[in-house]
């Protein structure tokens, strides 16, 4: 029977929950990866290209999940995770967040290696953005291989990267066709 | 929630963005204004990170295991006469220690020499990688039982890797001796010359001011210094390398890119003194 106001029942509750982890359930397998990736302590960080990768992505194929209040979110994670003065992290996702939402209307239709060259395009302004403020922040020049490296990781990762959550997209996607 | 018409929405949808950018430049100044605010907030995350990361570096150990395995594995006949040849070295030299020993056990007690203590030690495992793009540091596990101070230096099986900066309940992190904000005082084993060992994030630090007449040779043992408060001194740290190009290096003994656990060696003081520890200072601990 409908009632004014929330109909509060336990199918409700089990529907928002549901619809509470579809909603988080990206910005969580961001977060999952970021915090794996900074475990084994001798390899470089790939920390900052999962999470630039994963920003684009959603950004690009379900912006909903992924609004800037959490790509902020993420943004501090990053950079608390590895150590970085805060805020490079923050801006540079936020940032690369802003040009992924212009650019998603030309990009959705395109096929995988158009978009993965626009993502390698926008890693590589954010990754230079970053060293900038890395510079600015702690005023020095950090060395440049570094964030070379990091350049190069975030474009070679991004493929298998896509592909998982690929997959997750369209579970949610067959998710919430049924639901 | 509230009830706003759809054209608010949007506009406010369309500002969202714009007003984080805001505030991550608001964030930025708070990080540079407050950096103990920043650093309290770091080590709360390692902290709070901790039991995932100790989850996850079992399995991950134990795929670097495996690989080392297969590596060995391939490696086996080189290496196989690499250590015959050592092991007839270190027999030769096994030997004149046992001798020095006697001879130093007998003028010690002709002189009544008083020897220094050997400091104590806590062992710690490495969970993760602390330093991100720019920095070379790692991250303790640390339970309650060790309670790192800050300048305590941690070393690995073979030598010195680095020293406590920042310290967490549950973890702590290691600034490693290489990464470029690293200086450590030295002394070249021989010379007896003091000098200072700064990392420059590459794999191996430079050595620079030591003093006139006093050129470090080729293959000289690099110690640390020990200053009586914060590092034990005689500490291995490595030996020295000229480059081609005319600069001193130390060839570190530790191996900072296998690390597995570290040792924390305690202090009989505070470590390096902040302002409240000399007002209030810790007691010894007695063993």
């Amino acid at each position: 029977m409908r009632r004014r106001g929330v109909t509060f029942s336990l199918g409700w509750l089990v529907a928002s929950l549901d619809r509470a982890a579809r909603a988080s359930a990206p910005a969580a397998l961001a977060v999952l990866l970021m915090v794996v990736a900074t475990v084994p302590p001798d390899l470089p960080s790939a920390v900052p290209a999962l999470a630039l990768g994963s920003v684009l992505f959603w950004t690009l194929f379900r912006p909903a999940a992924m609004g800037p209040p959490v790509v902020f979110g993420l943004g501090l994670l990053q950079d608390l995770l590895t150590f970085s003065p805060l805020g490079v992290g923050l801006l540079t996702l936020l940032l690369a967040q802003g040009v992924a939402l212009r650019a998603r209307r030309r990009l959705v239709r395109q096929p995988f290696l158009v978009v993965w060259l626009a993502v390698a395009a926008i890693s590589a302004g954010a990754l230079a953005l970053g060293y900038g403020l890395n510079a600015a922040l702690t005023w020095a020049l950090p060395p440049p291989e570094p964030a070379l490296h990091l350049l190069a990781l975030a474009i070679g990762l991004y493929p298998p990267l896509a592909l998982l959550l690929t997959r997750l997209h369209r579970r949610l996607e067959r998710a919430e066709g049924a639901a | 929630m509230l009830r706003l018409s759809v054209p608010l929405r949007l506009a406010l949808a369309r500002l969202t963005l714009p007003l984080l950018i805001a505030a991550a430049f608001g964030v930025m100044l708070l990080g540079k204004a407050d950096a103990v605010l920043v650093e309290r907030g770091r080590m709360a995350l390692a902290d709070l990170l901790a039991p995932v990361h100790a989850v996850l570096s079992e399995p991950i150990g134990a795929v670097r295991g495996a690989v080392a395995e297969v590596e060995a594995l391939l490696a086996l006949r080189s290496e196989n006469a690499r250590l015959r040849e050592e092991n007839e070295r270190l027999r030769r030299w096994q030997a004149a220690a046992l001798a020095l020993e006697q001879e130093n056990a007998t003028l010690r007690r002709m002189t009544g020499f008083v020897a220094d203590p050997m400091p104590a030690f806590r062992t710690a495992r490495v969970v993760a990688d602390a330093g991100g793009i720019y920095a070379r540091a790692v991250l303790l596990r640390t339970g309650p039982e060790i309670q790192p101070v800050r300048g305590q230096v941690a070393m690995d099986d073979r030598g010195l890797a680095g020293r406590v900066t920042e310290v967490g309940t549950r973890s702590a992190r290691i600034l490693l001796v290489t990464d470029l904000n690293s200086r450590i005082p030295v002394v070249l084993e021989g010379s007896g010359a003091r000098a200072v060992m700064a990392g420059t994030n590459g794999p191996r630090p430079r050595l620079q001011h030591w003093p006139e007449g006093t050129r470090p040779a080729e293959g000289q043992r690099v110690v640390t210094l020990g200053d009586a408060a914060t590092v034990p001194g005689g500490l291995p740290v490595g030996v020295v390398r000229w480059t081609e190009s005319g600069a001193a290096e130390v060839e570190l003994f530790a191996r900072l890119d296998r690390l597995d656990v570290l040792r924390l060696f305690e202090l009989g003081l505070s470590g390096i003194l902040p302002p409240e520890a000399v007002a209030r200072p810790q007691p010894r601990t007695r063993r």
